[in-house]
């Protein structure tokens, strides 16, 4: 309070109204500049993109590029395969994520820890490291086909082509079921259950005809974002050598025929039309569908423990998702840490110099991944937390626009961000310089700022929803403006929100790889997800490669179990502070 | 819908505990065809533990529940056949209300047109045949309630189990359903047995009631029964107003019995039928049965008078409520209400008679 500076007399009077406006005049500044952040780094880029793909040479308006798309073989193929393999992931996540759903929310029996467990250890690997990972192990040559191969005679070519890229993408985002499943059935009221129960409905067709339906939203949600995710995703099949698809093909033409390729941004059109329709589809089947049923005092699904052979089905289908799961975690590490490792089951000799190497070559990477995604988190963490508070705590007109803005991010592949990018800075400098700006990192740390927005503005929004109202407006009575509000009472509530936000961020960013292989201009700018697909290029860059994936995964895993730590302090003292 | 074959329903020796904590205590009971039955207690009395228990939601660790005098222990709820409303209603967000109602007609595989007539009737019956298409979500709460009875009653079960059934209403509708679930229950002749804490809503609906508290069944008996003969301080304080007096029985004879009323003195009442033992001992009798008078006023020589000041008066409307110090105890005395007649102001100097005929003696 300011009263120390004020003689008695000037305190005692009510300070006079100042004007709507000049109030709100701070407000509308964040508001601008969230706006104009956006609109230069997300919406025109992507404008840019979409306009090339229906543009001429001449200027004028066309869909030729789409019938030139279409009459070329490879590209209807690739078209074909992207589809088919997002489909296909899903339904195989599905089938591995729902009886893991079922059986943590069902049943009372210790392997629901290490069903958790399952929904964390894929998303801490980046999918292209473990699609190396993978080819040791399940790969023509790999370990457990050598000992197919050995002791029974034949081998199973699950690695191979579209069949490889389905089963290591499915293998790498079923928890996205898996989750969104469990949160959706963990939000069914018992009684729900217990009605069916009593009314004669009971084992399949309970499932059937109520749970399942009821968890529906979650389900779709998750399969949504399986689909998208596949569909756009670049560094799986570029890493397994698989090209017939779009996001290959388009990274393809853009680094080989140039960035005036028409066929590269038809191809990003389509990604993004089939993520917004994926979305919308979603969307559109899950309106007025809020089946959150669980009411306060209500009791949740009954748990029941697990008869004799039901644990052992149960153990079993843990054991082997499990032991998938973990095949490209171990892949990875025997190889970061092999001497020769070909056409053996296990390497042959061991030895710790790859992660000399990579200290010794590459520690410049580690540096730029830290640099990159520090930045780029903390911009999103101060954009999020800004438009969480625009749009909870104050009525401008045109506040939500932020949010659909900065959510539009996530329809957008990170490849098409790029070209995006590319195309828009081509030939501008960065301010008061020389450089050229597709030449430096400020697009790779911006790329990566934008994409993963609106991951941080939900942590931010969903921090800010925590905080009581009257907390605020407790310290507005007791004096406080808006501005110290803010930095004395909401910003301290929703930090561990932010910090859980700001991990998160940090960690999807540290792991991305479509935005950076396009961006990455000069070797020395590379962070490390680009080193580790630069190593995998070579069979002698293996090692040090992997040693990077390791250390990548471990970041990774720690930042996770961070966020996680982080998000449920924040709830215990948000949660201690009200009634 | 026909006339169904009426059920008994008997439980015996009941115990359930969860871990070390007991849930319910050696509960035997028996509801007889057709009853109109309900369990009266407080949260954690163990009444909704007690009705799963009846829907088979719960097991119990010893005792037996017989229907109809079969043993039903250990039958899986979906094969028991009794009906069960949920507090919440429980109905699916995902089905119409006609899918809702028909769904334990599917699962028992009726034929088509028979379930398509079965629900017709039970829609027409609650009123609500214009909302079969409709979701439960466009539903009012009454018309919800309506919606989760006929889905119950649809499957003819043995016996109707309602949970906290008019909760969720608010106080019109509630009387309203009141007369509606009597009405049903009724027409349809089912034994029917519901839970509730509220006691009026016990006594206006039961035909009888049992009073449950902390797992032990206190006493069972019609609303009049348990209103006008209370066994013990728990039930005469639960179902009604009552005034305690805590004390103890000096002497006893044909005539009279004499009280020592804690921190109030001594009492002469003439003897009931049943007299007391000697030894500590309660007095409980109505707010109503006790009059109010200022203090020099003669005094009616059949009521027991003590003599007090009053703390508070509240008006009700179809009488005040006044509560009296008298002595270390406090009173609580109902008068009448007619226009014209002034109220006693807080302070006043008062003498209290009580109606000896209605003061009940409840033993330790």
């Amino acid at each position: 309070m300011s009263t120390s500076s004020a003689s008695g007399a000037a305190a005692a009077a009510l300070p006079a109204a100042r004007p709507r406006t000049s109030r709100e005049l701070g407000l509308w500044l964040a508001y601008g500049l969230i706006a104009v952040f956006l609109i230069a780094f997300l919406i025109v880029p992507i404008g840019l993109v979409i306009y090339t793909a229906f543009v001429d040479e001449a200027g004028g308006l066309t869909l030729g590029h789409f019938g030139n798309f279409f009459e070329q073989t490879i590209f209807r193929e690739s078209f074909v395969n992207s589809l088919i393999v997002s489909l296909a992931s899903v339904a195989v996540a599905t089938v591995i994520a729902v009886p893991l759903a079922y059986l943590t929310v069902r049943f009372e029996f210790r392997g629901a820890l290490l069903i958790q467990t399952l929904g964390v250890l894929p998303l801490i690997m980046p999918p292209f490291v473990g699609a190396v990972a993978m080819q040791l192990i399940f790969g023509r040559s790999g370990s457990v086909n050598l000992l197919l191969n050995e002791h029974f005679g034949f081998t199973i070519p699950i690695m191979d082509g579209l069949v490889g890229v389905t089963f290591v993408e499915s293998i790498h985002y079923f928890p996205f079921i898996l989750l969104n499943l469990v949160a959706a059935m963990r939000n069914i009221d018992g009684a729900m259950e217990e009605s069916a129960l009593n009314l004669g409905a009971r084992g399949w067709r309970l499932f059937r005809r109520v749970i399942f339906p009821l968890a529906m939203p979650g389900y779709l949600a998750g399969a949504t974002l399986v689909f998208v995710k596949v569909f756009d995703d670049l560094g799986t099949p570029l890493v397994m050598g698989v090209t017939n698809m779009l996001a290959p093909q388009a990274y393809l033409r853009i680094t080989s025929v140039g960035l005036d390729d028409p066929q590269g941004y038809v191809i990003s059109v389509i990604m993004i039309a089939f993520s917004i329709l994926a979305l919308w589809l979603a969307a559109l089947v899950m309106k007025g569908k809020d089946y959150t049923t669980l009411q306060k005092g209500g009791s949740a699904l009954q748990k029941r423990r697990l008869s004799g052979w039901e644990s052992l089905l149960a153990y079993g289908w843990i054991g082997v998702v499990l032991l998938i799961t973990l095949a490209p975690h171990i892949g990875i590490l025997l190889m970061s840490v092999a001497k020769v490792w070909s056409f053996s089951v296990l390497p042959d000799a061991y030895t710790l110099e790859h992660y000399a190497t990579v200290f010794t070559d590459s520690p410049q990477m580690i540096e730029n991944t830290l640099l990159y995604c520090g930045l780029a988190a903390g911009l999103d963490i101060v954009i999020g937390t800004a438009i969480a508070y625009i749009i909870l705590r104050t009525r401008l007109p045109g506040r939500q626009m932020l949010d659909y803005l900065a959510s539009a991010a996530l329809a957008i592949p990170g490849l098409v961000l790029a070209i995006g990018y590319l195309r828009l800075f081509r030939g501008v400098n960065l301010p008061f310089s020389d450089t050229p700006m597709v030449n430096t990192w400020v697009l790779i740390m911006l790329a990566y700022a934008v994409r993963r927005l609106p991951y941080a503005l939900r942590s931010c929004m969903a921090a800010l929803q925590q905080v009581h109202v009257s907390l605020e407006e407790v310290a507005q009575s007791l004096g406080a403006g808006r501005l110290s509000t803010i930095r004395r009472v909401v910003v301290p509530l929703m930090a561990g929100g932010m910090l859980a936000g700001f991990v998160t961020s940090f960690i999807t960013a540290a792991v991305e790889l479509s935005a950076t292989i396009l961006l990455t201009s000069a070797q020395s700018q590379a962070p490390m997800s680009y080193g580790i697909y630069l190593y995998m290029q070579s069979i002698s860059g293996r090692g040090p490669g992997a040693a990077l994936g390791v250390l990548a995964v471990v970041v990774v895993a720690i930042g996770t179990y961070l966020s996680h730590r982080f998000v449920e302090r924040t709830r215990a003292t948000v949660a201690s502070s009200q009634p | 819908m026909q006339t169904l074959h009426k059920v008994s329903l008997e439980a015996r020796h009941i115990s359930l505990a969860y871990g070390a904590t007991p849930v319910l205590r050696d509960v035997t009971l028996k509801i007889e065809p057709g009853e109109f039955f309900a369990l009266l207690g407080p949260s954690g009395s163990g009444k909704s533990t007690l009705l799963r228990l009846i829907a088979g939601f719960n097991q119990h660790q010893s005792g037996e529940l017989l229907v109809d005098g079969r043993d039903i222990t250990g039958v899986a709820p979906h094969a028991r056949n009794i009906g069960m409303v949920f507090q919440n209603y429980a109905l699916w967000p995902h089905m119409t209300v006609w899918d809702n109602v028909a769904f334990g007609l599917v699962e028992r595989r009726e034929p088509r047109e028979q379930i398509g007539r079965k629900v017709g009737e039970v829609l027409e019956l609650v009123g609500l045949a214009q909302y079969a298409q409709r979701r439960p979500g466009q539903l009012s709460g009454g018309q919800q309630q309506r919606v989760a009875l006929a889905r119950t009653v649809v499957i003819e079960p043995k016996l109707l189990l309602l949970d906290e059934p008019l909760s969720n209403l608010d106080k019109q509708l509630r009387v309203q359903m009141r007369e509606e679930l009597k009405n049903l229950q009724r027409k349809l002749g089912l034994t029917t047995i519901f839970v509730t804490h509220d006691q009026e809503e016990a006594m206006t609906t039961a035909d009888r009631m049992a009073v449950l508290d902390k797992g032990v069944l206190q006493q069972v008996g019609s609303a009049a029964g348990l209103y006008d003969f209370p066994v013990n301080r728990f039930v005469a304080g639960f179902v009604g107003t009552t005034n305690l007096l805590e004390g103890l029985v000096t002497a006893v004879n044909a005539e009279t019995v004499r009280f020592h009323a804690q921190g109030v003195g001594e009492l002469t009442l003439p003897s009931p039928p049943h007299p007391p033992r000697a030894g500590s001992a309660a007095l409980a009798f109505r707010p109503h049965q006790v009059d109010i008078r200022v203090r020099d006023e003669l005094a009616e020589p059949s009521r027991v008078w003590v003599e007090g000041v009053v703390e508070s008066a509240e008006f009700l409307g179809e009488f005040s409520r006044y509560r009296v110090r008298v002595g270390e105890a406090a009173l609580v005395s109902d008068q009448p209400h007619y226009a014209g007649l002034s109220m006693f102001p807080p302070g006043a100097q008062v003498r209290l008679g009580i109606e000896p005929t209605q003061v009940r003696f409840l033993a330790d």
